[in-house]
C-alpha cells in the first residue's frame, strides 16, 4: 500500500514515454488490467482493518482514475500526432492542374448563330433550315429576280446545270416556309451559302441568318423596332445608333441597308468602317408583293418583312476577328480562342 | 457611276458642302463609295503662253523657251517636250511651285542654259496616269497668267455612286442632278438642245425588223467631219472625271453626251455601211469583230445592227471594228436607238463584255431620251469636227415602246406599311417632286409615272419612294405584335445544339470546312462517291460537292499538323451530298475526327495515342444522349477511307447510319500524313432521334451477379457472344458487364477471353441459386454450341 505513489509514478512514466497504441494498450493492462497492479492493490483491500480501507479505497481509486486519464490522454495525443503524419504524408501540390480531358470549343460562327437563333426563338421565331443545292426557282425566281435580271450575276452564283445552283442566300427557305405555312410565320433561317467570290473580304461560302415575319398589319416600323432591338442586344449596346438606308433587293419593297455606328471607334472614323463611322451590317426590307402570289399568301391580307445579315460579318465585328479567311482555316490556333 | 461634282452643279447646287452632298445622295438610297479630288495638290502653276522657242545650244532633244507667264517677264525656260511650239498657251509652273508628289520647282541651270520654270505635262500635273508623251497645250484663248487650277476648276472632287440595278435612271448627270433636285426641292437646269436644221436631205435607210428589241431607232448622217479635230479640254475633263479615257472626237461625244443624258449612242463610219441599217437578231453562227478587236461568234438570241453584209454590232452592247470610225473617216451614221431591256440583259454578259451601254440599257434608258440625245450628239459634233447634218431619221413602234404607266397609291395602304398616317399632302408633294403626275381620288392618290422611272411599276413602288424622301430614319419605330401561343415541342429529339455541347465538352473543336472540295481528295477517301460537280468552280480544288465530312476534316487535320498542332479533335455538322442531281440526298451529318495524344500533354497524362476505342466511346456518348443507346449497333464492315480492320458500320434500328474507324494506311499514305487518325460521320437525323424515359418499378429484392469467363475464337465479335448470352439470360437480367477481355499467358493461341458479369433481378420475389443456375448453363451451352465458347475455370 505504501508504494501506490512510487507504482503511480513509475506507470506514469511509462504512458508518458509509451510511443505506439500497442505499448499504451500494454501499459492499461498491465495496471489496470484484471491482473493489473493497480487492480491487484484494490483486490488486496479485504486484508486491511475495516477502517482504513475506505481512505485506502478512495486513494486506490484516485490513482486508478487519474491512470486511465493519463492513459485516455496519451491515446488522444497519439492519435493526433498520427493523423498529422498522415496528413504530410499526404499533402499534394494542388496548384498543380486537373487531370483528363481538355475542353473544346464551337466554331465563332456557330457562337453568333446560335445567339442569333436565341434572341429570335425567346420572343417566338422558329428556326427553319432547307437545301443547300437549289433550283433556280427557289433561288430566283420566286423571289422576283427573273432569269436576266441585273441582279442576277452568273459571275456570283455557283451552278450545276441550267437550272441547279448553290444557294446565294437562305431565302429559299423563307419561299418553301411560306409555301408549306399560313401566316402568321416567324422564322429565321441560319445557314451556308454560297458566292463565286474569293478575295481577302469574300470566302466562297459563308453563312447568313435570315428573318421573315408575316401577318396581318406587318408595318416598316415593325421591322424597324426589330432590327434596332436586335442589333442592340447583339452587341449589348442598348445606345448603338442605327440608321437605316434606302437600297433594292428584287424580293422586298420599300428596302433597305442598315448600318449601325461603328463599333470598333464608336463613330469617330476608323479603318474598319473607311473612317465613315458607319458600318453596313444587313439588308432588309418588306416583302414584295410577287414574292407573296408566288408563295400562294395574299398580299392584300398579309404584309411581311425579311432580313438577312452575314454570320462572318457579325462575328468579326463581335470577337474583333481581322480576316475572314481564317473562319475556314480550322487552325486550332484560332479555334481555341472561343472555347 | 462616276461624275464630276463641278458638272452636277452645272444642273443643280443644293447649297452643301462635298461630303454634306455626299451624305445626302447615299441616304437617299444612292450609296456614295468614294470622293476623291479630281487632281492632286499641286500649287504655283498658271496659264503661260509659249512665246519663242529656240534650241538648245548644247543639247539636241532640248530647246530654250520664252514664256510669258503674265508676270511681264519673259521667263527663259528649258523644255524637253516634242511638242512644244511657239504661240502655244501652256500650264506653266513658276520657281516656287510645288507640283505632285512634293516636286518642288526651283530655278535651274539645264546645260548651262537657265530655265525659270517648267511647263507641265498632263501627267507631271497628276491629270493622266500615263505619262503624257508631251506638254499639255491649252486652249489658244486661255488667259495667260491665270492660276492653272482656277482655269481648270480642278478643285473638284469625283463622287463614285454604286447605283442599285434599279435605278437606271441615275446613270447620267442628268438623273442624278434630277434626284439631287428632288432631295433639295431645286429646279433643275441642263444645257439647251434644240433640234438641228438639216443641211442636207440624205439619209441612210433604217430597216428595224425587230421592234420588240428595239422599239425606238434613230438615224442621222453627218458628212465630212473632221475626226483629226482636237477634242475639246473641258470635255476630256469631263469625260476624264467620269471615269472615261478621250479617244476621238466623235467617240468623246457620244460617251459625253452618254455621261450627260444617260442615252448610249454610237456611230458608224457611213464608208462601210452597205445598202440599210438593219436591225435583228442575228443568224446563228454569224461572226463579228467587235471594236476591242476580239471575234465573236453570234448567237440567235442576240439583236445586233447589221447591214446588207452582216452584223455591225451588238445592239446596245458594243460596236463592231470595221464599221467603226476611223482617221479616214469622213461621213458617220449616228445612231440613237432605244433597246428594250429584255433585249441587251444576258447578251453582254453571254459574250464576256460589260460596257458602258449595255450596263445602261440592262438597266433601262428612257424610251423619250433618244431623240434629245441624237440632236445634242449633233450640235456638240458639229461644233468639234464641223459636218453636215442631214435629217434625223427616226423608226418607231409606238406599241412597242413602254406604255405610260398608271399606278394608284391609297392613303389607307401608305399608312398600314409605313406604320404611320403622312401628311395627304406631304405625299403628293414628294410624288410630285419625283416627276409623277399626280391627281388626288378617293382612295388617295392616281399617278402617272414619268418616261425614265423603269422601276415605278405598282403601289409598293411609291410607298418606297415616299418614305426614301421622307427619309426612313424619320418613321416610326414599334415591335410587332404577336399572339403567345404555344408550339409543340418534341422531347425525343435531341438537339443540335446538344450534341455539339457534347463533342466541345470531351475535348473536340469545331471545324467549318467549304462543302465543295478537291476531286482527288475526295477521290482518295471515296473513290466510289458520286456528288454534283460545279459547273464554273471558284477553283479546281473547290469544285466537287463533299460526299462526306471526311474530306474537309482531312484536310484541316493536314492545316493543322503542318502547323505543328499534333494533337487534333474536330467535328463538324452539316450537309453531304450524294447521287447525281436528279436523285440527290443532301444530308445533315455530324463527323469528328481524332489524332495524337488521347489527353492534352500534361503531368498526369498517360500520353497514349488515341486509338478506335476513344474515338468509339466519344461517338458513344453522342448516342446515348438520346436515351437511346439500345437502338445502336456497330458491325465490323470495310469502307475504302478505313483500315479494314478496324472499321465498323454504325447501325440505327438497323439501318445504316453511319461509320467510324481507322484512316486506311494506304490512304493516309496518299495523303501524305504521317499519323493515325480515326474518324467517324453519323447521320444527324438519327443522332437527334432519342426516346423519351420510361419507369420501371424499382425491385425491393436483392440482385444476383455471376461473374463467366469464357474462351473464344479470337476472331469472334464480342458483340456476337454478347447477343448470344442475352438471348438465354432471361427476362430478369438487369445489366451485363464486359469487364475484361484477354490474350497472352493462360489463353491458347488464337483463342481469346471474355469475361463478364451478369447480373439478376427479380420485380416481385428473390431469386433463387437454382434459377439463376439453369440461366447460366443455358447460356455456357449456347456459347459452346454456337461459338464454341468454353467456360474458363
Amino acid at each position: 500500500m505504501d508504494h501506490l505513489p512510487t507504482l503511480v509514478a513509475e506507470a506514469r512514466d511509462a504512458i508518458q514515454a509509451a510511443d505506439s497504441m500497442t505499448t499504451l494498450d500494454e501499459l492499461r493492462v498491465r495496471y489496470l488490467g484484471k491482473k493489473g497492479e493497480i487492480t491487484a492493490l484494490l483486490k488486496g483491500l479485504g486484508k486491511l482493518p475495516a477502517a482504513e480501507r475506505p481512505v485506502a479505497g478512495e486513494r486506490i481509486n484516485q490513482a486508478k482514475q487519474a491512470l486511465s486519464h493519463e492513459l485516455d490522454e496519451r491515446r488522444r495525443s497519439l492519435e493526433k500526432a498520427a493523423l498529422e503524419a498522415r496528413l504530410a504524408a499526404d499533402r499534394i501540390d494542388v496548384t498543380l492542374p486537373g487531370r483528363g480531358q481538355s475542353d473544346g470549343g464551337l466554331h465563332p460562327v456557330t457562337r453568333t448563330l446560335e445567339r442569333i437563333e436565341g434572341l429570335f426563338t425567346r420572343v417566338g421565331y422558329d428556326v427553319a433550315v432547307g437545301p443547300e443545292i437549289e433550283d433556280d426557282y427557289h433561288n430566283f425566281e420566286a423571289l422576283n429576280i427573273p432569269a436576266h435580271h441585273p441582279a442576277r450575276g452568273m459571275a456570283d452564283t455557283f451552278y450545276f446545270d441550267a437550272s441547279r445552283l448553290l444557294r446565294t442566300h437562305t431565302s429559299p427557305v423563307q419561299v418553301r416556309t411560306m409555301k408549306e405555312t399560313e401566316p402568321p410565320i416567324r422564322i429565321v433561317c441560319p445557314g451556308r451559302v454560297y458566292r463565286s467570290d474569293s478575295d481577302l473580304t469574300h470566302t466562297p461560302m459563308f453563312h447568313q441568318v435570315e428573318g421573315l415575319l408575316v401577318d396581318q398589319d406587318v408595318s416598316f416600323a415593325d421591322l424597324k423596332g426589330t432590327i434596332e432591338d436586335f442589333l442592340h442586344a447583339f452587341f449589348e449596346r442598348g445606345d448603338l445608333s442605327v440608321r437605316f438606308r434606302p437600297s433594292y433587293f428584287p424580293f422586298t419593297e420599300p428596302s433597305a441597308e442598315v448600318d449601325i455606328q461603328c463599333v470598333m471607334c464608336n463613330g469617330d472614323g476608323c479603318r474598319v468602317c473607311s473612317y465613315s463611322g458607319w458600318l453596313e451590317v444587313m439588308g432588309c426590307g418588306m416583302v414584295h408583293p410577287e414574292v407573296f402570289r408566288h408563295s400562294g399568301i395574299d398580299p392584300e391580307r398579309y404584309t411581311g418583312f425579311a432580313f438577312g445579315m452575314g454570320a462572318e460579318r457579325l462575328a468579326m465585328l463581335r470577337y474583333g476577328v481581322n480576316d475572314l479567311r481564317l473562319f475556314f482555316d480550322n487552325d486550332l490556333r484560332f479555334l481555341r480562342q472561343f472555347a | 457611276m462616276k461624275f464630276s461634282e463641278q458638272w452636277l452643279r452645272e444642273w443643280v447646287s443644293p447649297a452643301l458642302a462635298t461630303q454634306a452632298l455626299a451624305d445626302q445622295i447615299t441616304m437617299a438610297g444612292l450609296e456614295v463609295d468614294a470622293i476623291e479630288p479630281v487632281a492632286a495638290d499641286f500649287e504655283g502653276v498658271v496659264v503661260a503662253e509659249v512665246v519663242a522657242k529656240a534650241p538648245h545650244p548644247d543639247a539636241d532633244k532640248l530647246n530654250v523657251c520664252r514664256v510669258e507667264d503674265g508676270s511681264g517677264e519673259r521667263l527663259p525656260v528649258v523644255c524637253g517636250a516634242p511638242n512644244v511650239a511657239e504661240g502655244q498657251k501652256v500650264a506653266f509652273a513658276r520657281v516656287g511651285a510645288v507640283l505632285p508628289g512634293d516636286f518642288k520647282i526651283k530655278k535651274a541651270k539645264l546645260r548651262g542654259v537657265e530655265s525659270r520654270g517648267m511647263i507641265c505635262s498632263a501627267s507631271e500635273l497628276g491629270l493622266e496616269e500615263e505619262t503624257s508623251a508631251g506638254i499639255l497645250v491649252l486652249p489658244a484663248d486661255a488667259p495667260v497668267g491665270e492660276d492653272f487650277r482656277a482655269f481648270m476648276g480642278l478643285d473638284d472632287h469625283t463622287i463614285e455612286v454604286d447605283l442599285t440595278p434599279n435605278r437606271g435612271d441615275c446613270l447620267s448627270v442628268k438623273g442624278l442632278a434630277r434626284e439631287v433636285g428632288v432631295l433639295n426641292r431645286l429646279p433643275i437646269e441642263g444645257p439647251a438642245i434644240a433640234p438641228v436644221a438639216p443641211v442636207h436631205n440624205e439619209a441612210f435607210p433604217v430597216r428595224v425588223e425587230d421592234t420588240t428589241g428595239c422599239p425606238r431607232y434613230l438615224g442621222r448622217l453627218i458628212k465630212g467631219v473632221d475626226v483629226t479635230a482636237e477634242t475639246p479640254l473641258w470635255m476630256v475633263e469631263c469625260l476624264r472625271r467620269g471615269g472615261i479615257r478621250a479617244i476621238d472626237p466623235v467617240v468623246d461625244v457620244t460617251n459625253y453626251v452618254m455621261l450627260e443624258l444617260g442615252q448610249p449612242l454610237h456611230a458608224f463610219d457611213q464608208a462601210n455601211l452597205h445598202g440599210a441599217v438593219v436591225v435583228r437578231q442575228a443568224r446563228e453562227g454569224e461572226r463579228l469583230v467587235l471594236l476591242d478587236g476580239q471575234e465573236i461568234t453570234l448567237s440567235d438570241t442576240t439583236l445586233v445592227i447589221a447591214d446588207e453584209r452582216g452584223p455591225l454590232a451588238i445592239a446596245g452592247v458594243m460596236g463592231g471594228e470595221h464599221s467603226g470610225v476611223g482617221l479616214e473617216t469622213r461621213d458617220i451614221f449616228l445612231e440613237a436607238a432605244h433597246f428594250s431591256p429584255l433585249a441587251v440583259a444576258g447578251q453582254a454578259r453571254a459574250y464576256g463584255l460589260h460596257t458602258d451601254a449595255s450596263h445602261r440599257f440592262e438597266r433601262g434608258v428612257d424610251p423619250a431620251l433618244a431623240r434629245e440625245a441624237a440632236e445634242r450628239a449633233t450640235a456638240l459634233l458639229l461644233e468639234i469636227t464641223g459636218g453636215a447634218p442631214g435629217p434625223l431619221v427616226e423608226v418607231v413602234d409606238v406599241d412597242h415602246l413602254p406604255a405610260e404607266r398608271k399606278v394608284q397609291l391609297r392613303a389607307a395602304r401608305l399608312e398600314q406599311a409605313l406604320g404611320k398616317a403622312l401628311p395627304v399632302e406631304d405625299v403628293g408633294e414628294i410624288l410630285a417632286r419625283l416627276g409623277l403626275v399626280v391627281d388626288a381620288i378617293a382612295e388617295g392618290w392616281a399617278t402617272r409615272i414619268p418616261s425614265w422611272r423603269f422601276d415605278l411599276a405598282i403601289e409598293e413602288d411609291l410607298i418606297e419612294e415616299v418614305a426614301r424622301i421622307h427619309g426612313y430614319n424619320r418613321l416610326p419605330v414599334r415591335r410587332p405584335m404577336a399572339r403567345l401561343g404555344l408550339r409543340p415541342d418534341h422531347e425525343a429529339r435531341t438537339p443540335l445544339a446538344r450534341l455539339r455541347r457534347e463533342m466541345v465538352a470531351r475535348g473536340y473543336f469545331e471545324a467549318v470546312t467549304y462543302s465543295f472540295v478537291a476531286p482527288e481528295l475526295q477521290q482518295a477517301l471515296l473513290p466510289e462517291a458520286v456528288s454534283p460537280v460545279l459547273a464554273n468552280p471558284i477553283s479546281s480544288d473547290l469544285s466537287v460537292m463533299r460526299a462526306s465530312l471526311f474530306p474537309g476534316l482531312v484536310r484541316a487535320l493536314t492545316h493543322n499538323l503542318n502547323r505543328q498542332q499534333g494533337r487534333v479533335r474536330l467535328f463538324e455538322t452539316g450537309l453531304v451530298f450524294r447521287g447525281e442531281l436528279d436523285a440527290l440526298h443532301q444530308t445533315p451529318m455530324l463527323g469528328a475526327l481524332v489524332c495524337g495524344s488521347r489527353e492534352p500533354e500534361g503531368w498526369a497524362s498517360d500520353r497514349q495515342t488515341v486509338d478506335f476505342f476513344d474515338l468509339k466511346g466519344d461517338l458513344e456518348s453522342l448516342l446515348a444522349l438520346g436515351g437511346d443507346r439500345d437502338a445502336w449497333r456497330f458491325e465490323p464492315a470495310e469502307h475504302p477511307a478505313l483500315h479494314p480492320g478496324q472499321c465498323a458500320r454504325v447501325l440505327h434500328r438497323g439501318e445504316e447510319a453511319g461509320w467510324i474507324g481507322t484512316l486506311h494506311p494506304a490512304v493516309r499514305a496518299r495523303l501524305g500524313l504521317k499519323v493515325d487518325a480515326i474518324l467517324f460521320e453519323v447521320r444527324l437525323d438519327a443522332l437527334t432521334l432519342g426516346s423519351v424515359p420510361s419507369f420501371a418499378p424499382l425491385s425491393r429484392y436483392p440482385e444476383v451477379r455471376r461473374d463467366l469467363a469464357f474462351l473464344v475464337d479470337e476472331a469472334l465479335p464480342v458483340q456476337t457472344l454478347l447477343d448470344t448470352l442475352h438471348a438465354q439470360a432471361g427476362e430478369w437480367l438487369t445489366d451485363s458487364r464486359l469487364f475484361d477481355v484477354y490474350q497472352g499467358q493462360g489463353v491458347p493461341e488464337g483463342r481469346k477471353s471474355v469475361a463478364l458479369g451478369l447480373t439478376w433481378q427479380h420485380p416481385s420475389r428473390t431469386l433463387n441459386d437454382d434459377e439463376i443456375n439453369q440461366l447460366v448453363d443455358a447460356i455456357v451451352e449456347e456459347a459452346h454450341q454456337h461459338l464454341g465458347a468454353e467456360l474458363r475455370t
